[in-house]
């Protein structure tokens, strides 16, 4: 009977038996009580099967196994489970997309950054508001001081009181934030039948999956599958969670014109909006990548030379040899 | 030996001296660092950056 039992049990039956002396090499033990006892080719076999190191590969290959295929399909093997929701309804998984501003030494793409702010103001403007963002802003990173002041005051600000009292309106200024489409969330709402085209200060941020959502979003737009109902006034997008959205598909190849001469595509417009968006989002972008190579830099240089010197500094202590002279007894 | 004893007298055996050059040391190495970097990111990023097509767009200008 104890040879069905695998080498561990063995070995601490081995290490029980009163006639053997407790050893930490019991694996030799039972081996030797083997010897023994069997044929010398069955005995290889045996050892082979019996081996812990066959055991614990057994037991590596079914982990790994399993965990490879929870890793891959994300449910355990031979267990069914039942979901009253599709994948597809908390929305598809974006692509990671190569963004010219994407690698640790990567800048945005400013070229991109203008024709996107265009893309913003055309196409997204008249729904989506861009509160966080001021005239200024644009200066020095997508336009001049000058292109920026003509077109802050092609806007209409309310300003005010003056000496009588009253709030009147002026052209705007570079100090002036971006114009919203509608007074407030009400309105927008009342003007979307319901539904509040969110701000887009920050949305590359509040999105999972950020501007690759976005360009996922507005290049993603297709007639809803079998099956899937979508009420009048929405609309069918498979990365939209719960697929139903209220804004249409609006980006068309050639609803805008850049004034560099790139071709207005789908894909090229919602490349460059979401660049736009994520500058957007992140202004400090470019400042703060060049200030993490320098800190990464010194403080990697930094470190090097503290350990050096800790080594340095300890090389007496840790090369330091005690060596004790027993006293001679001078008695004898 | 010659090296370092002139190494020693121009920047150590004043403390005056030997702080000095420390602060300038420090101001002209940030300087230099600054400089270095700015162009390794320049060059990576060459034709990227608002300084690279700014010359586009202000033609007209005065400025």
């Amino acid at each position: 009977m104890l040879q069905r039992l695998p080498a561990a049990a063995l070995s601490k039956a081995g290490a029980f038996s009163a006639s053997r002396a407790v050893s930490p090499r019991v694996i030799r033990l039972s081996s030797a009580r083997f010897a023994s006892s069997s044929a010398a080719s069955a005995n290889v076999l045996q050892s082979l099967v019996y081996s812990r190191a066959t055991l614990v590969s057994a037991t590596l290959l079914a982990t790994g196994s399993i965990a490879w295929y929870t890793h891959l399909y994300g449910t355990l093997p031979f267990i069914g489970e039942v979901h009253a929701s599709s994948p597809a309804e908390v929305g598809l998984h974006p692509a990671a997309y190569p963004w010219s501003h994407k690698g640790w030494l990567d800048s945005y793409d400013h070229a991109s950054i203008r024709r996107g702010y265009l893309v913003y103001k055309e196409v997204c403007a008249a729904c989506h508001s861009l509160d966080r963002i001021a005239w200024r802003n644009l200066v020095g990173v997508s336009h001049t001081a000058d292109e920026v002041k003509v077109l802050a005051e092609e806007v209409e600000y309310t300003d005010g009181p003056n000496d009588e009292g009253e709030m009147f309106q002026r052209p705007g200024k570079l100090s002036d934030y971006l114009p919203r489409p509608y007074a407030n969330d009400e309105a927008a709402r009342a003007s979307n039948q319901g539904s509040l085209p969110p701000d887009l200060s920050l949305i590359v941020k509040a999105r999972h999956g950020g501007a690759d959502y976005l360009f996922s979003l507005l290049t993603g737009y297709v007639d809803p599958p079998a099956g899937v109902e979508i009420r009048e006034g929405m609309n069918y997008n498979p990365y939209f969670p719960g697929g139903a959205i209220a804004m249409p598909r609006l980006l068309f190849d050639g609803v805008v014109e850049y004034d560099d001469g790139t071709p207005a595509t789908t894909s090229q417009m919602a490349k460059d909006v979401s660049t736009f968006l994520s500058w957007a989002a992140e202004p400090e972008h470019d400042e703060r990548k060049k200030i993490g190579i320098k800190a990464v830099i010194l403080f990697s240089t930094l470190t090097a030379l503290s350990l050096y010197v800790k080594r340095f500094k300890w090389s007496v202590i840790k090369n330091r040899k005690i060596v004790y002279n027993p006293p001679v007894d001078k008695t004898h | 030996m010659a090296l370092s004893t002139a190494f020693y007298n121009t920047f150590f055996k004043r403390n005056s001296v030997y702080v000095t050059s420390i602060f300038a040391g420090a101001f002209a190495f940030g300087i230099g660092f600054d400089v270095a970097v700015s162009n390794v990111w320049d060059n990576w990023n060459r034709g990227k950056q608002w300084k690279d097509i700014r010359h586009k767009y202000q033609e007209a200008d005065s400025e």
